[in-house]
């Protein structure tokens, strides 16, 4: 069934510089976000160990308060627009066109603009770090990644950072409505909806949940930049708006954001599971059904990221009950994918590590979840570490090891050679054990008190931090066996087959290793 | 040119990178012309205006790029169709948008003027404006707030001067309800111009677009009349009148901005039915600009109903 072209023989593609800045390729572009993801993780990584460096013991010792925050503003937000999503967006512009039997995107010139407006988002973004001479005393934004009013107001460069979120917003807007038209306009003929791999439906959900909310986040930054320069009154009560306002706007786009940073995970996990447990996936439409649920529940949830702040009890209870329905859906995965592993002939090579990770700890970060979706019992928790703890497990040992599973279970495909399955799993076992050790005693310091966000904390919680702090490290250096390895798989190495795995399901498996500029010149038959 | 099975695959191109830089120099040449503290100076805007150069210069480069293979037949109908899903998300973004500002206008309206008025059947809701500003209690919308201007009504008694810290609403039954009729009318001349597109009859579908641009035109001139009023003396409406001068600003001003994307796509799209563009069963860009011209009459109705009308 593969009717795949070996090379494209079209017409001279440009080389060096110009093939990256100019190309209107899927894969060009697929690898270009892959390693802006990268190196923003590598950013965003480096400022999480600034923060467990400074929180080794109590007190201060490296750098000054609002230096930390600025830290842990910068982390999250880089991690979230800079990490996560460009590279859950590389992995769909690799994927879809060859899951789907596609030439390309359906709109490649707009591809390469949805990449190129990242890297001078980002510039907008840090640039104020070093604005104000020491770089101990740069302006960068410090207010929390979710940028609060009245807070965020206050911000002497607010402009900066509103136009970074515009600009990252247009480039996923862009890159959503791209995925979408490929998906709903470029299949074989013959692949039905209820035919599409499932990383192609959890990302066709999150690409309209895309579309739906960034618009929503352009708007709450735009109130944010009118009400500092231009005299509105949107979050400000003497003029009769209302910093509330901000969270419910905020939260609007933030709790679709959750998903959307999880959703193509899933995605990844229902390739990899049944590849390597050797069975089909238990249930495939269980899985779409589930995956749409959760999409429309995200969007009437938003309310229980602000528990604390003083809403009337009916809207607590409502979001509380509404919050605990997404348990349905996401159970419904969560057995789907241990159901598949069920009496299935196993064996464990790296992205199936990373995904029974995934699966186990995902569902702890779930868990947890739910007890803060317990209105009564967050009052507690509310801005804690147990709520660093949890929102890391889930991103974390949740979106990150998704990611990389993918990266391994695709790479030999991508660049034509088998990684190094011993340096593989030098990095899953490292990174899972580090994962735990870096988060798992943020739960206890949470219940016991510890605020999120603070550079300093009390003495009983010493030993907990210095835990994680130590984990921490481990698990950023972790990641340079995978950066090695990565660069190591692209030079040579053993040369992959077609196949790669044994008898994995997919177009993509049909087409040669690596596979090539134009994976289908004329489409598949689809049975 | 390369066909691949049929679909359409352009070659690498240097418009998005060019368009890349003119957002980031637009964005960062206003976020350093912003002053770091409140009150203070404007800086220097001239990279801002750079960047609305490149940006210029990329859409006439990039749209004139893709109107020359569009008229040269390379794309077929499949490409057709992602185009129109492209267009009809985009709208769909849009849509969202202004979401986000009717759902602040509610909140404010609803929720927050309560609040702050002492209105709320639960004593625990009135707290904020209890402790903070008792005199506030029983204000209605339209508002500008506990410390903004007082609200003196959609109008004057016969004869009463407005006094420096009181502004009036704006009416809907005047200028408004005259632009709401124009852009009605505007999506009508719009749909006799497409059914002249489709039956062939160049003449009809020049004559009744160029009447959808003017009338388009004429709604902005009116909106920029109506905004000159609002801000003298004798309205002293103004973005920052509070919670009702910023709402009523956004969300109209935003519309007035759609407003003018729209009639400019219209313009560009009747100077090149003048030029001979486009067939009867293929004007991509035709129905783009009408479904945007659309949209935004929608969104002007939501407007004319819950910003100008209930008040």
């Amino acid at each position: 069934m593969s009717e795949a072209v070996a090379h494209d023989h079209h017409h001279a593609h440009p080389t060096g510089l110009k093939r990256w800045l100019f190309t209107t390729n899927h894969k060009d572009i697929g690898t270009l976000y892959l390693w802006f993801s990268f190196t923003m993780f590598i950013v965003g990584g480096i400022m999480a160990l600034v923060i467990r460096a400074e929180l080794f013991e109590p007190g201060m010792q490296i750098v000054k308060p609002n230096f930390f925050n600025m830290m842990t503003t910068l982390h999250g937000l880089i991690m979230v627009f800079g990490a996560i999503m460009p590279a859950f967006v590389g992995l769909a512009n690799w994927l879809i066109p060859m899951m789907i039997g596609a030439p390309d995107m359906a709109l490649p010139r707009m591809n390469n603009w949805s990449f190129w407006i990242l890297p001078f988002a980002a510039t907008l973004l840090v640039a104020p770090m070093f604005m104000g001479g020491n770089f101990m005393d740069g302006q960068g934004p410090a207010f929390g990644w979710t940028f609060y009013a009245p807070l965020s107001t206050n911000y002497q460069n607010l402009g900066f950072f509103v136009f970074a979120v515009h600009l990252l917003g247009i480039s996923s807007i862009m890159g959503s409505i791209n995925i979408i038209a490929t998906i709903l306009n470029m299949r074989a003929p013959g692949m039905t909806l209820m035919k599409m791999p499932l990383f192609v439906w959890t990302w066709l959900i999150t690409a309209f949940l895309l579309i739906a909310v960034m618009p929503v986040l352009a708007g709450a930054v735009t109130m944010l930049l009118t009400d500092r320069y231009f005299g509105t009154s949107f979050f400000i009560a003497a003029g009769g708006g209302d910093p509330v306002l901000f969270q419910h706007v905020f939260w609007f786009f933030g709790h679709p954001e959750v998903y959307i940073m999880i959703l193509p995970a899933f995605g990844i996990v229902s390739h990899i599971i049944p590849t390597f447990a050797r069975k089909k996936l238990f249930g495939y439409s269980s899985m779409v059904y589930a995956t749409a649920s959760i999409a429309f529940l995200s969007f009437i949830v938003w309310a229980h990221h602000m528990y604390t702040v003083g809403m009337p009890k009916a809207g607590i209870l409502f979001f509380t009950y509404a919050t605990m329905l997404i348990a349905v859906p996401t159970g419904v995965k969560v057995f789907n994918w241990v159901a598949t592993m069920w009496r299935g002939a196993m064996t464990f090579e790296t992205p199936m590590l990373f995904a029974i990770a995934f699966v186990v700890l995902f569902t702890f970060g779930g868990f947890t979840g739910l007890m803060l979706s317990i209105s009564t019992a967050d009052f507690q928790y509310h801005d804690s570490y147990f709520v660093v703890a949890h929102f890391h497990y889930v991103l974390v040992p949740g979106a990150l090891f998704a990611i990389i599973a993918g990266v391994y279970y695709w790479l030999p495909k991508w660049t034509g050679n088998m990684y190094s399955e011993t340096l593989g799993k030098w990095h899953f076992w490292l990174s899972a054990i580090s994962v735990n050790l870096t988060f798992f005693p943020m739960h206890f310091v949470g219940l016991a008190g510890m605020p999120r966000r603070y550079a300093d904390y009390q003495l009983q919680f010493a030993e907990f931090n210095m835990m994680s702090s130590i984990g921490g490290f481990v698990f950023g250096l972790s990641q340079l066996i995978f950066l090695y390895l990565v660069i190591k798989c692209i030079r040579g190495g053993k040369k992959a087959t077609d196949q790669v795995w044994d008898n994995p399901e997919g177009l993509e498996w049909t087409v040669p290793s690596p596979a090539p500029y134009h994976t289908f010149e004329t489409p598949p038959a689809v049975k | 040119m390369s066909a691949h099975g049929g679909y359409y695959l352009p070659e690498p191109s240097h418009w998005p990178l060019v368009g890349s830089l003119g957002l980031f120099l637009t964005t960062g040449g206003l976020a350093m012309a912003l002053p770091s503290s409140p009150g203070g100076e404007m800086g220097s805007l001239a990279v801002m205006y750079t960047g609305f150069a490149v940006l210029a210069f990329m859409m006439f480069g990039w749209f004139g790029t893709v109107i020359r293979e569009s008229e040269s037949g390379v794309y077929n109908e499949q490409v057709d169709r992602s185009f129109r899903m492209g267009m009809g998300w985009f709208i769909f973004s849009e849509v969202m948008f202004f979401a986000a500002f009717f759902g602040a206008l509610y909140y404010v309206r609803e929720i927050v003027l309560e609040q702050l008025a002492q209105t709320s059947a639960n004593p625990y809701n009135n707290l904020t404006g209890e402790w903070i500003w008792p005199a506030f209690k029983g204000a209605t919308w339209p508002t500008a707030g506990p410390e903004g201007l007082v609200y003196k009504g959609a109008e004057l008694a016969e004869g009463a001067k407005l006094g420096a810290k009181e502004f009036l609403s704006m009416k809907a039954m005047g200028i408004p309800a005259l632009n709401t009729l124009i852009l009605l009318s505007s999506g009508v001349t719009l749909t006799i111009a497409h059914w002249g597109l489709k039956k062939g009859n160049r003449n009809q579908l020049i004559l009744w677009l160029a009447a959808t641009v003017l009338l388009g035109f004429l709604f902005i001139g009116f909106q920029a009349y109506e905004y000159v009023h609002a801000y003298s003396d004798e309205m002293n409406l103004r973005l920052s009148t509070g919670a009702y001068g910023s709402t009523f600003f956004m969300l109209t001003g935003f519309h007035g901005l759609h407003v003018l994307v729209g009639a400019t796509i219209l313009t560009v799209v009747l100077l090149r039915c003048i030029k001979g563009h486009f067939s009867e069963e293929h004007h991509f860009a035709f129905e783009a600009g009408a479904w945007y011209w659309h949209f935004v009459d929608v969104v002007w109705l939501g407007l004319f109903i819950f910003v100008y009308w209930l008040v």
